[in-house]
């Protein structure tokens, strides 16, 4: 199919369409509005279901029930709106029901701000809901990206049982780009749902339970055991970066989503004036692609991380590379998105030399 | 000599212990609800929702597919099974901390939305479960935990009406309060069971019912004690009785 110049949130919203949701709940915040607007239509039109519902944390609830009975579904939200939804991803993650859940990050904290950001790395990448728990989270760089990511998650989430993180910068949510909604994405085999409770206790000949609730200290452990389990294949599996002329680089950026595209202007630039530059980009934030930093050659003596918060990938950073090379850091924050320019002079103080 | 069966236990709920402290009413509650699944031919078509607080563990007793929510949500629960499985009947069962305080923004929007579920309320007028600390239907003077020298109303106001409050919401159709401390009102709030789950079959919208129920252990009283004081003092501030029967929309 032709591309068709669409804005991020729609895209995304229209992705999830065809990636199979069933169902989506959400609550208005901004800067997502255009993905429960759109679906709003779209998803009745499809005869599916779209709720408007009372609030953040009721709308993640209501993904439970829905994801608990065995259909597909999403929410999303931002910042301070996946703030409310923790007390319910981790009580997914503790039944083991897949969701899908859209992050469009904007700057904090509380409030913050309504411009596009990456604060929310650690609320994404570590959870703010109680427990021994993980979400597998992608962080994607363009919209063509982002709508094949969204499409394989709801895959994801069901071959695993675990919710899945999508998360972007306001940036892009909210920019237009041309993206191919059709494009085929891989697909994962499927157990039946033989675990939902959808009210088929007749049918099945046994009744199911959907709880994350173990009061017995060592049935809970063996729990979290299963879960560590299920974690450590998704580290082993899931990793996604790409790695951009690394090759002969001497120094490597690190960034993804927005800073990356910016990133790449950055490299360009300095590759023109000779500079061995080149970056590596995170698609999956969990798990962080550790498997990338292994590839780099000896050559590469520095690692520049650039982010839109003041260091949080930054400490994913640290562990992967452990002590092996010299880190940096350069961040913007509270809705400021940086320039290439800055990522340049960044890249020049870490060779110690003026830009020529 | 031909024996014939008078009474046998309900197939609504599993052949296991309750884990309710003695003389408490869940276990009647239970029964009933049990019983009007069966009866009405929906429990192989149900979903539960158990809640938290004593009723955590509900999802052990009730013989069909359980879902077991977070602290108040499980009117959201409800509302995300409902809606993606409409053809089953979806019930939550919740106490008066779960539904009255932590969760009130679920319970009053599941009704606003005229979600098609049944709600089933226990009204115990104190926090059970975590050890008897004061609700907001707690009674005035009602000494609790966290109001040990009785519940004071300047300082934390009086009792909330749940079934009252929901009444006054457009969305909600069917509202009852029962009590179940003797046979004649336990077989009017089997009664009421019946009518809100017909509501649900009818697709007509929302429908809870209140149980005005007792604590024995955090109240310090024996189950006649219990009952007794459930009849004098609860009942006396929330009245028995139909409090919405058809919605808003059936009436204009």
């Amino acid at each position: 199919m032709a591309k068709v110049l669409m804005k991020g949130n729609e895209a995304m919203a229209l992705a999830a369409i065809k990636g199979g949701c069933d169902a989506f709940f959400g609550y208005p915040i901004t800067p997502q509005n255009e993905i429960p607007e759109y679906l709003s239509y779209h998803m009745k039109k499809e005869g599916r279901v779209f709720v408007q519902a009372e609030s953040e944390v009721a709308a993640i609830n209501m993904v439970y029930g829905a994801a608990g009975a065995g259909a597909r579904v999403m929410t999303s939200s931002s910042s301070p709106g996946i703030a409310l939804k923790q007390e319910g991803i981790s009580y997914l993650a503790g039944s083991e029901l897949p969701c899908v859940i859209l992050s469009v990050m904007r700057g904090g904290p509380g409030l913050g701000g309504i411009q596009p950001s990456q604060g929310d790395y650690n609320q994404i990448t570590r959870g703010g809901g109680n427990g021994d728990y993980h979400v597998l989270a992608f962080a994607p760089e363009t919209l063509q990206e982002t709508v094949e990511i969204v499409k394989q998650s709801f895959d994801l989430a069901d071959y695993y049982r675990n919710p899945v993180m999508i998360a972007v910068d306001g940036l892009i949510g909210q920019m237009m780009e041309p993206v191919d909604v059709e494009t085929s994405v891989p697909k994962k085999t499927i157990p039946p749902k033989d675990w939902a409770a959808e009210g088929k206790s007749g049918e099945r000949g046994k009744r199911n339970t959907v709880v994350s609730l173990h009061l017995d200290p060592y049935m809970l452990e063996k729990h979290n055991f299963a879960l560590k389990k299920k974690y450590d294949e998704m580290v082993d599996n899931e990793q996604r970066f790409e790695t951009i002329q690394t090759d002969d680089a001497e120094i490597v950026i690190v960034a993804y989503g927005t800073v990356a595209r910016i990133a790449r202007t950055a490299i360009e630039a300095l590759r023109r004036d000779g500079v061995k530059v080149g970056m590596i980009r995170p698609i999956s934030i969990w798990p962080f692609p550790e498997k990338a930093f292994a590839t780099l050659g000896e050559q590469s003596h520095t690692l520049l991380t650039v982010e839109m918060s003041l260091g949080q990938m930054l400490q994913d950073v640290k562990l992967a590379n452990n002590g092996k090379r010299t880190v940096r850091f350069y961040g913007r924050a509270g809705g400021v998105v940086p320039d290439s320019k800055e990522i340049i002079k960044e890249v020049y103080d870490a060779l110690g030399r003026q830009s020529s | 000599m031909k024996t014939k069966t008078v009474y046998e236990p309900t197939r609504g709920l599993v052949d296991r212990d309750l884990t309710y402290c003695p003389g408490c009413t869940h276990g009647i509650i239970h029964k009933l609800i049990g019983e009007v699944l069966v009866e009405k031919g929906l429990l192989d078509t149900s979903v539960g929702i158990a809640s938290v607080g004593c009723s955590v563990m509900s999802y052990e007793f009730f013989n069909c597919d359980m879902q077991q929510a977070a602290h108040g949500r499980a009117p959201a629960v409800a509302t995300g099974v409902k809606r993606v499985r409409p053809e089953t009947t979806v019930f939550t069962y919740q106490g008066d901390g779960d539904l009255a305080s932590i969760g009130m923004a679920e319970i009053v929007h599941a009704a606003h939305r005229g979600e098609n579920i049944t709600v089933i309320f226990v009204n115990n007028a104190i926090y059970g479960m975590t050890g008897g600390q004061m609700a907001p239907t707690t009674l005035p003077g009602q000494k609790t935990t966290t109001s040990p020298t009785g519940r004071n109303v300047v300082d934390t106001g009086l009792p909330l009406r749940m079934s009252e409050l929901l009444a006054t919401v457009p969305g909600a159709t069917y509202l009852e309060r029962v009590s179940v401390h003797d046979p004649k009102h336990v077989r009017k709030a089997k009664k009421a069971l019946e009518k809100a789950f017909d509501v649900q079959t009818n697709k007509k919208g929302f429908s809870m019912i209140e149980f005005i129920s007792t604590c024995p252990v955090n109240w310090g009283m024996n189950p006649n004690d219990s009952l007794a004081w459930a009849v004098d003092s609860l009942i006396d501030y929330y009245p028995l009785g139909v409090y919405k029967d058809g919605g808003d929309s059936d009436a204009s």
